[in-house]
């Protein structure tokens, strides 16, 4: 997993709420056996002008230019500024993997879904809860400002304006250190072999059913 | 100090280490695979050199992307063919046990962890698709999880949590006739939102949910998801185990009784304390219908589509009017003069054996409306099918006009060939009304499986307490 530890990104605000993981990447493309290569269609159906199917050439696809990340202004943006209960809906991390993909590194909203939450952590991919009045605030400054970055500090758990002006914002501690030092959540876990064993140990005399073969 | 609930008697009987933030390292006990959320996670063990941690654990089955018309052909999109010939390949490699498509066994994961006895009462449960909280209906800790995290259980059969706040929601009474599981879960989510349960376990109870047989209790946790939690459950009672008991999986013998001994202690202390407590009226509970793109906009049958003007909310009020054009609904109409185009009977939510009969005694001797181009019927598990054609209600629906099909996710997702055309409207007894969610430019109105019959037989929204139903024959 890459490291994030501080970024000064341009941002694109996707002024809705509830946008669900379906509306991120749509089901046709999660027929692929791959981690990578969903970028082009994230947010397809809003996007595109044409229906998206796996194996096109997005290239040469119709784009929508109603749709805000088709903005010239916009080209580029790696911090997504979004409304509340981002990413509700289906579980599946290629709404992650497409958001990455496209070039996002965080995504500010006054909340998040908890599943698609917890599967930015996993990819770098860094979600921030600041207080709607917050993100209004930054919608407007985004929206009037062309070229409008923010800069976030993982470190310093902080969002800053263009003005100087900063925001703290809440992370837990292990998913912190995960992210700063870009480490895999599996190899963590492997280091307490002994702990997992230990617990299996005790439950198959507590629960022995659980662990019928 | 207070008493426990149910979900933290769960979380701490699975509780193998905790870290200074409080982020713990959860044993899971059931890990359930199927073909979408799986094969990247598999990639992942393999590239790592690493194997599963406790094969027995996991338990696959492809039902996203098969086809639910006649299967002796295969899949014929390539793209899915190669998604579910890569979960068979990988079952295969790793000794997991997996019901393949042709397999009677077969189904939606959610319906066939239950059937099997996969999934018992104080297991964790997960599974890399997030109606996995359809399981806590057995009082168990269940939820869904990302690709990543399906690398993570299958390599140390444990998961990195945080605990959740825990939301008690009574529904206390009796419900009215004609009024089910699905129309309780829509009102609840009516009424705290899509967001509402974010951050939350919920623990469903009260005389209502009690009342429901277990198939609605999993109709109910399956859509806290829909309200934002990412687990629901019920307490064990009498029909928890009376469930469970004789299953293939199931425990026996000795085991049997000291898992039920453990079983009964799995409910929520009297004095238990939840971090937010709310209560529905069941007798106040009318047949829902949703209108919009969300679940949380659901109306009853007998109400009208909303109209934006009268949202203050800027932001709800924007939502609003997208979702009323993209439904293709003017505000203010009444729910019982939209007219349908399809309908579809199945998902995780509903397509168990009492959902297939509660729609069957609707439609049984009579016809669907002539201005609805396609009812069908999506049994959850090959199972159901069996039990359901035992029953005779293969031929209520053959000859009512409906289609009778294979099992599968089928037009809940739309992932196989089952698909709303743009535009085409459905009375539908899935999850999600989500924009495209049933195929792009599809528009989807969630409701029990006896509203969508009675709307197959309309051609419109009707109200299913003023419909006429017949017995159905005993089996």
């Amino acid at each position: 997993m890459e490291k994030f530890i501080q970024l000064h990104g341009l941002v694109a605000p996707l002024d809705r709420a509830n946008v669900d993981t379906d509306a991120i990447i749509p089901k046709q493309f999660l027929k692929s056996i791959k981690r990578t290569g969903f970028g082009p269609n994230a947010f397809d159906e809003w996007r595109y002008l044409d229906h998206g199917e796996p194996g096109m050439d997005n290239s040469l696809r119709p784009l929508n230019p109603d749709f805000v990340l088709n903005q010239p202004r916009y080209q580029g943006a790696q911090v997504l500024l979004a409304r509340e209960n981002f990413g509700c809906g289906s579980s599946r991390e290629h709404a992650p993997w497409a958001l990455e993909d496209y070039g996002f590194r965080a995504i500010i909203a006054p909340s998040f879904a908890d599943i698609f939450f917890n599967n930015c952590f996993k990819n770098g991919l860094l979600p921030i809860v600041l207080d709607a009045a917050i993100v209004d605030q930054l919608f407007k400054e985004a929206e009037k400002t062309e070229g409008y970055r923010l800069t976030v500090d993982l470190e310093a758990q902080t969002v800053t304006t263009p003005s100087g002006q900063s925001f703290g914002f809440q992370v837990d501690e292990f998913r912190k250190f995960c992210l700063l030092n870009g480490l895999d959540d599996i190899g963590l876990t492997l280091r307490h072999v002994d702990k997992i064993k230990a617990y299996e140990a005790r439950r198959k005399v507590e629960a022995p059913w659980m662990f019928a073969q | 100090m207070s008493g426990q609930t149910l979900y933290d008697k769960l979380w701490n009987a699975h509780v193998v280490h905790v870290e200074d933030d409080g982020t713990t390292l959860l044993y899971i006990d059931r890990h359930l695979v199927h073909e979408v959320t799986s094969p990247q996670a598999f990639e992942g063990l393999r590239m790592a050199g690493r194997q599963p941690w406790r094969i027995a654990a996991n338990l696959a089955v492809a039902d996203h992307n098969v086809p639910t018309t006649n299967r002796s052909e295969g899949i014929a999109d390539p793209v899915s063919h190669l998604q579910v010939e890569t979960l068979d390949k990988n079952c295969d490699y790793f000794g997991i046990t997996e019901f393949k498509m042709n397999d009677v066994r077969q189904g939606i994961v959610h319906v066939i962890g239950p059937e099997q006895g996969a999934t018992l009462p104080g297991m964790t449960v997960v599974c890399g698709d997030s109606h996995t909280s359809t399981h806590g209906a057995f009082a168990a800790l269940a939820h869904g999880i990302g690709t990543s995290e399906v690398e993570h259980v299958l390599a140390t059969q444990c998961l990195l949590q945080k605990k959740s706040k825990a939301m008690l929601i009574t529904v206390e009474g009796e419900l009215g006739a004609g009024v089910t599981a699905k129309d309780i879960v829509l009102a609840i989510i009516g009424k705290i939102g899509t967001a509402g349960g974010n951050g939350y376990a919920i623990e469903f109870g009260g005389s209502a949910i009690r009342a429901l047989s277990m198939e609605g209790r999993m109709t109910v946790c399956n859509m806290a998801i829909e309200a934002g939690a990412r687990a629901g459950m019920v307490a064990v009672d009498d029909k928890t185990i009376d469930y469970v008991k004789g299953r293939p999986f199931a425990p026996q013998g000795a085991d049997w009784e000291k898992a039920v001994a453990y079983w009964k202690t799995l409910v929520s202390d009297a004095d238990a304390q939840f971090d937010c407590v709310v209560e529905l009226d069941a007798a106040q509970i009318k047949p829902q219908v949703t209108w919009g793109t969300s679940p949380e906009m659901v109306t009853t049958v007998d109400g009208r589509v909303p109209d934006p003007a009268a949202e203050s909310d800027a932001v709800k009020r924007s939502g609003m009017e997208r979702a009323l054009h993209y439904m293709g609904l003017q505000a203010n109409t009444p729910i019982t003069e939209i007219a349908i185009d399809k309908v579809f009977i199945g998902s995780c939510t509903n397509s168990r054996i009492e959902d297939l009969r509660a729609a069957a005694a609707v439609a049984k001797g009579k016809r669907v409306a002539s201005n609805v181009k396609l009812a069908m019927v999506v049994p959850g598990s090959g199972l159901v099918k069996l039990q359901a054609e035992r029953e005779g209600l293969d031929k209520v629906f053959l000859d009512a006009g409906f289609e009778w099909r294979e099992p599968g996710c089928s037009m809940c997702l739309a992932m196989n060939a089952d698909k709303l055309e743009p535009g085409e409207r459905c009375a539908s007894t899935s999850n999600r009304n989500f924009e495209g969610r049933q195929g792009p430019g599809g528009r989807t109105h969630l409701v029990s499986p006896a509203m969508a019959a009675a709307a197959a037989i309309a051609g419109h929204f009707v109200d299913v307490r003023t419909v006429a139903q017949s017995p159905l024959k005993a089996a």
